[in-house]
């Protein structure tokens, strides 16, 4: 968007001095939190944050490489058990059970990653989905992850400090999620990364001129389910108890959902995209709680609908924004921004 | 023998209504080239349609049945004009994206207007009588299902190969320009395409209903229909048909010999095992692009 006149401007983290304040602005806003908001919003805050980390995962699959998956539950599922088993079981420290979790989630990713060489489009699509699905219910059958009852989290210790509760535990989360995103929006700057997007903008193009689509291909999917596992891992102790259950196909959908409204190819667009979707689930889980609109829908759904349903209106929400964003603007929030940007740049001319 | 066959056949009556769901997107695939997710929920609104007009309205089962797939032909269209036609620069995620966005908006609003307990469908027909034939039992509502995805298969072959329509919607999916060219409106092509795969996925729908029906009781034979459609190669009907009775025969005969616990799951490994040997489905030509 903006004119790039040479490397060292395309890479370097701040390109003017109005980003590092409003960065220097957030880092203040992220660490006061918890002071200024109640309990509940430290869990939400905890709980967006998790997310944003799964999207950018995704985003680095879906909107970099090109690839399609509809199987990040899986990929999530496996990084939240294999974290707890390693604490449990080998008695690992949290901050070396995390990153091995992540690490067993890749491999997954990487397994996955070789049939995807040769699919695309339906093919690519129906694998990875099958992949979700056979993980959580294999889980589900195995003695080890507890089954149907699922898994309680062990205490939290990092070093001196004892993690047991949402605010303790909120700066954790926010500093591996911060280090995600400097990750990823580093990675893409990379070799690496102008490899992905050469792979997604025309890989036979890629190919001759030197992209190893086969390295590149499963490096991509390993590195997204890496991602999905660190965030699998830190969403255990979010809930403090796992079951199968939870990592359904619905998750898998409601993570492309976050790609697909933030923006596909776009750091910012993922972080936007996490944080109004998860905002939007959390809050639509008791519509009728909701002053004046609430009300309104209880008398809706007693007169026309059935009230045991209404729940259901965040899907047609959801569906809606999913829908509505493919027709009108496909590459989501991101680019609604970008429109206003480039308008007003130039304004009045 | 008489577990095995008796499993084969449990399998094939299974497969009937991944069948009818493969054919569903295999019509739509073959023209638009979209996999197109809202299928099984196009197919609950429908079922929940009949129901409704049986239940609550007392209107008798031929003219419900006739109504209801009148209906599901027009929901077919209608999501085709209003939504798939106004995206813009479609791609195929951007077009899964759409699809799952209209199951999502169709499955909330059948929950939310009936709510999540199952429903008794009023159907002459149940899973609960059956015939024998030899020492193998068959639900004369499986039998049904059989019959109809062979009356369906056949008659879309013959519409496909020999009637007008069917013969303009192969030359678009192949080349909508040049179809454009020869004077066929490409767009009603397509719309009409989407109603007969509603049509279709509702007659599925409506043969699932008497055993289950609640909300979420199309997303089992949508899946499996997707992977047969698949496994058959995405294009081609009678791969769809084979695929669904291979998955249903293979998922059974797995629950019988080896393990019941993995049975839902075994179907999905078996997909991945047939697109790493063969990229493209078992029936499709395996296209290459050129440069």
């Amino acid at each position: 968007m903006d004119m790039k006149r040479n490397y060292y401007e395309d890479v370097q983290l701040f390109s003017s001095g109005v980003v590092i304040f409003w960065f220097a602005a957030l880092m203040v806003f992220l660490a006061a939190f918890p002071f200024l908001f109640k309990n509940y919003f430290v869990y939400v805050a905890n709980y967006i944050a998790i997310n944003i980390i799964v999207v950018i995962g995704l985003n680095i699959l879906v909107g970099y490489t090109g690839l399609i998956s509809l199987g990040h539950a899986g990929f999530f599922a496996i990084g939240a058990y294999s974290t707890i088993i390693f604490m449990t079981r080998l008695a690992l420290p949290f901050l070396v059970a995390l990153p091995l979790g992540a690490l067993v989630a890749a491999l997954f990713g990487f397994l996955l990653g070789l049939p995807a060489l040769r699919l695309e489009g339906p093919y690519l699509t129906i694998a990875t989905l099958g992949f979700g699905l056979t993980v959580t219910q294999v889980i589900g059958k195995i003695e080890l992850f507890g089954g149907r009852q699922g898994l309680h989290t062990p205490d939290l210790v990092i070093g001196p400090w004892h993690l047991d509760n949402d605010r303790s535990f909120y700066y954790l989360v926010v500093f591996i999620t911060f280090l995600m995103v400097i990750f990823a929006r580093n990675l893409i700057k990379t070799r690496v990364g102008r490899a992905f997007i050469a792979i997604r903008d025309a890989d036979i193009a890629a190919e001759t001129m030197g992209v190893n689509l086969v390295y590149y291909k499963t490096l991509s999917f390993a590195i997204s389910a890496f991602y999905a596992g660190v965030a699998g891992g830190l969403y255990a102790f979010v809930l403090r108890y796992i079951e199968p259950e939870i990592f359904s196909l619905l998750m898998s959908i409601m993570f492309l959902a976050m790609v697909v409204v933030g923006g596909l190819g776009s750091i910012m667009g993922a972080i936007v995209g996490a944080v109004l979707l998860s905002w939007l689930d959390l809050q639509l889980r008791n519509i009728l709680s909701i002053p004046y609109l609430g009300q309104w829908l209880e008398k809706l759904s007693a007169s026309y609908f059935s009230i045991t349903g209404v729940s259901n209106i965040q899907f047609i929400l959801f569906g809606s924004i999913m829908v509505f964003i493919m027709l009108f603007e496909p590459l989501g929030i991101f680019g609604i921004w970008i429109r206003i940007k480039k308008y007003w740049k130039t304004w009045p001319f | 023998m008489i577990d095995f066959l008796q499993m084969v056949v449990n399998g094939i009556t299974v497969g009937s209504s991944y069948a009818l769901m493969g054919l569903a997107m295999v019509i739509i695939y073959k023209t638009s080239e979209i996999p197109n997710f809202a299928q099984g929920e196009m197919a609950l609104v429908t079922t929940y349609f009949t129901y409704m007009l049986l239940h609550s309205f007392g209107i008798s089962l031929t003219v419900a049945f006739i109504s209801a797939l009148l209906f599901s032909f027009f929901l077919g269209c209608l999501l085709e004009f209003t939504i798939l036609r106004r995206a813009k620069d479609p791609s195929i995620l951007g077009m899964i994206v759409i699809t799952i966005g209209l199951e999502m908006i169709l499955m909330g609003f059948v929950s939310w207007k009936f709510g999540a307990e199952q429903k008794a469908m009023p159907f002459p027909i149940t899973a609960y009588d059956s015939v024998v034939i030899g020492d193998i039992y068959i639900s004369t509502l499986e039998l049904l299902t059989c019959g109809v995805v062979l009356v369906l298969m056949i008659g879309l072959f013959i519409f496909f190969k020999y009637s007008k329509l069917g013969v303009a919607m192969k030359a678009t999916q192949q080349n909508s320009t040049a179809a454009r060219l020869m004077g066929i409106r490409a767009n009603r092509v397509l719309m009409i395409t989407w109603g007969i795969s509603s049509v279709v996925g509702g007659i599925a729908g409506l043969l699932i209903a008497p055993v289950v029906m609640q909300p979420y009781m199309m997303w089992d034979p949508l899946l499996k229909g997707f992977a047969a459609a698949v496994m058959g190669g995405m294009t081609s009907l009678p791969g769809a048909v084979f695929g669904a009775y291979l998955l249903g025969i293979v998922e059974n005969l797995f629950g019988g010999y080896v393990s019941i616990e993995f049975k839902s799951v075994v179907a999905f490994a078996v997909i991945v095992l047939v697109l790493c040997i063969k990229p493209s489905g078992l029936f499709a030509r395996h296209y290459v692009k050129k440069v």
